[in-house]
């Protein structure tokens, strides 16, 4: 296979503890760290196994949002893509539109496999990988924890409510990592050297002839229901007595 | 009105609690039928038991050889040839209901409401993000179908007190040969199933092995428990995967949750909010486990676990 395209979405750091700002018109994001969606990272590291195994050429890795996306594609581009595109949108684009812009980026550069993270922790969506491969046409293997390629095809285990699934695909298709696939690789400085000099390129949505679809819109946002402050006991034998009275056991 | 149909979640001819969690969701949409469709080869049985849960009113049946395994991308197109004249199309959020129902909306042209929690109107809706950190309140287009998941740890299963009708279609869709089913690796166990066991024992990293593991079993099989376990233990080859709770796991709603050894990372705490009694059992007392914790003891689990296993035997 010749090219593989790689998702990566800039959102808060997992280690964040995000708080709903104070007049409840989002989360509080002022100062807060942002990473690659920590299951992106995992499909960019897939992607380049592939490529060091020699099944595949070259690993391109798109970002779409804002212009500070570029950081998060540059760590890309350090561990290891070959190049970065940046799809600029104003808005922070639904799954459906993202969808339709990796499309675009599919027809234009002639993609054979697409792998994705299996969702974005922030909105915790969890379908833009679904979206893609039904508006290409394509297999859809979600929730990979293994990949294997055999010509024309891969099987994929899927990580799914009952155990591990097998499921074959033909090629080409779209793949979304489950956190067991692999364990990411550190950027070294001199990659991050290296990765200055990689190309990196812009492209408006409107470019791709996507429009922003109409869309579910957010109205407020609340923090979870906190639960009541619990009890210390000192010993098992307090905990029986506890949980009798309580009628759970 | 609102005209729902939901897809039905089942497996070897039994229906998944989660499709009566969805009729229990679709339910509080005031003023709506429901119609729930079931996509199988031979699907008489879970016909039979969907036609009994209360407020659906038909049961759409779909018997076809291609339907043999719940694969998306296979469904996806016979759904979309049934969603004529539906308001809303709703799943399970649970692995078979994330797979199919966005690639049913992108095959619609549609966005898809991901995780439904609370139904506050017929387009308005609450739903989880950034880990269930967040509620967000959230207003769907009027003029498009809604295409939804349920969090089913968010809704009790309707009672089958119903006697729905029972209707045959063969959907004109076009079905893809690109995807095939291989197998499903699955660890047989007689326990109860995690995600809809009212009671759940689960064990974290401090388990330090899969033999050491045995223990969380144990307790679990003297309470009639269900077993589960934190990503940490599942990395580390403790549990298998499909025991996992939390934001890549399993959301759970047990009566009890009791978690063994878990220090309580915001991506485990996702799945278990919803729980009615948590206990922690943990030997660092600023375990933020202790923090959500209705019951907390604080030792060694080593010797905490076992004594409480013979005190309940
Ligand atoms: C994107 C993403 C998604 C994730 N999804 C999930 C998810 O779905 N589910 C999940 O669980 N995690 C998830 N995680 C991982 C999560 O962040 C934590 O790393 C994980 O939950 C930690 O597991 P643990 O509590 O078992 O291990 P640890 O954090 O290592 O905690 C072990 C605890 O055991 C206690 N302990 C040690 N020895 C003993 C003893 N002898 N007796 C009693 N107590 C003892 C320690 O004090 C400690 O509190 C996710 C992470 C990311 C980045
Ligand atoms: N704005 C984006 N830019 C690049 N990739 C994205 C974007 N949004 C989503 N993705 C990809 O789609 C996956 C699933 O996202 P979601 O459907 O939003 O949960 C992510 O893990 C990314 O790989």
């Amino acid at each position: 296979m010749e090219k593989i395209l790689v998702g990566l979405k800039r959102v808060v750091d997992y280690n964040v503890r995000v708080r709903v700002r104070s007049d409840g018109n989002g989360i509080e994001t002022d100062g807060v760290k942002m990473s690659i969606n920590p299951f992106d990272e995992i499909a960019l590291e897939e992607a380049l196994r592939i490529k060091e195994r020699g099944e595949a050429s070259e690993v391109i890795v798109v970002s779409i949002g804002s212009a500070d996306a570029q950081q998060q594609l540059r760590t890309g581009l350090a561990m290891g893509a070959d190049r970065a595109i940046l799809v600029n949108s104003d808005t922070a684009p639904d799954p459906l539109t993202t969808a339709k812009t990796l499309l675009a980026l599919i027809e234009k550069e002639g993609i054979d496999l697409v792998i994705l993270g299996k969702q974005a922790i922030d909105e915790d969506n969890n379908q833009t990988g679904q979206m893609l491969a039904a508006i290409w046409g394509r297999p859809q293997a979600t929730f990979a924890s293994e990949i294997e390629f055999s010509g024309e095809s891969a099987r994929v285990t899927r990580e799914v409510d009952a155990g591990l699934e097998v499921i074959e695909v033909d090629m080409p298709a779209v793949v979304t990592c489950d956190l067991r696939l692999n364990e990411p690789r550190y950027v070294k400085l001199p990659d991050i050297m290296k990765a200055k000099k990689k190309p990196l390129d812009e492209i408006a949505m409107a470019d791709l002839d996507v429009q922003p679809e109409s869309t579910v819109s957010a109205i407020s946002f609340e923090p979870p229901a906190e639960r009541e402050k619990g009890v210390m006991l000192d010993d098992v034998a307090g905990l029986v007595v506890a949980l009798k009275d309580k009628g759970l056991l | 009105m609102a005209k729902i149909l939901i897809i039905a979640e089942h497996c070897d001819g039994i229906v998944n609690p989660s499709t009566a969690k969805c009729v229990a969701c679709a339910a509080e949409i005031t003023d709506a039928s429901i119609d729930v469709a079931v996509f199988a080869e031979n699907g008489e049985t879970v016909v039979g038991e969907v036609a009994a849960m209360g407020s659906v009113d038909k049961v759409i049946q779909v018997n076809n050889n291609t339907n043999t395994r719940a694969l998306a991308a296979v469904i996806a197109p016979q759904v979309v040839a049934l969603a004529d004249g539906y308001s809303h199309i709703f799943g399970p959020s649970t692995t078979f209901g994330k797979d199919l129902m966005p690639r049913v909306a992108a095959l619609m042209d549609v966005n898809q409401l991901s995780d439904i929690m609370e139904v506050l109107g017929s387009h308005r809706f609450k739903r989880p993000i950034y880990a269930g950190n967040a509620v967000v309140t959230v207003e769907a287009p009027q003029d498009k179908p809604v295409i939804a998941t349920v969090r089913i740890a968010s809704y009790k299963a309707v009672p089958s007190d119903g006697s729905a009708k029972i209707e045959s279609a063969s959907p004109d869709a076009e079905i893809p040969g690109h995807t095939r089913f291989v197998e499903v690796l699955s660890g047989e166990s007689d326990r109860p199933d995690l995600q809809t066991a009212s009671l759940v024992v689960s064990g974290g990293r401090a388990l330090s092995s899969e033999e050491d593991f045995n223990i969380i079993y144990e307790l679990a099989d003297t309470i009639g428990a269900g077993a589960g376990a934190s990503r940490a233990a599942v990395d580390a080859g403790y549990a298998p995967n499909e025991m996992q709770v939390g934001q890549t796991g399993k959301i759970i709603a047990p009566d009890l949750y009791i978690a063994i050894g878990i220090s309580g990372a915001i991506q485990h705490l996702t799945g278990i909010k919803d729980a009615g009694t948590i206990v922690a059992i943990n030997k660092d007392p600023e375990a933020p486990i202790f923090e959500v914790a209705d019951i907390g003891l604080v030792g060694d689990l080593f010797d905490m676990v076992p004594e409480l296993t013979a005190a309940l035997s």
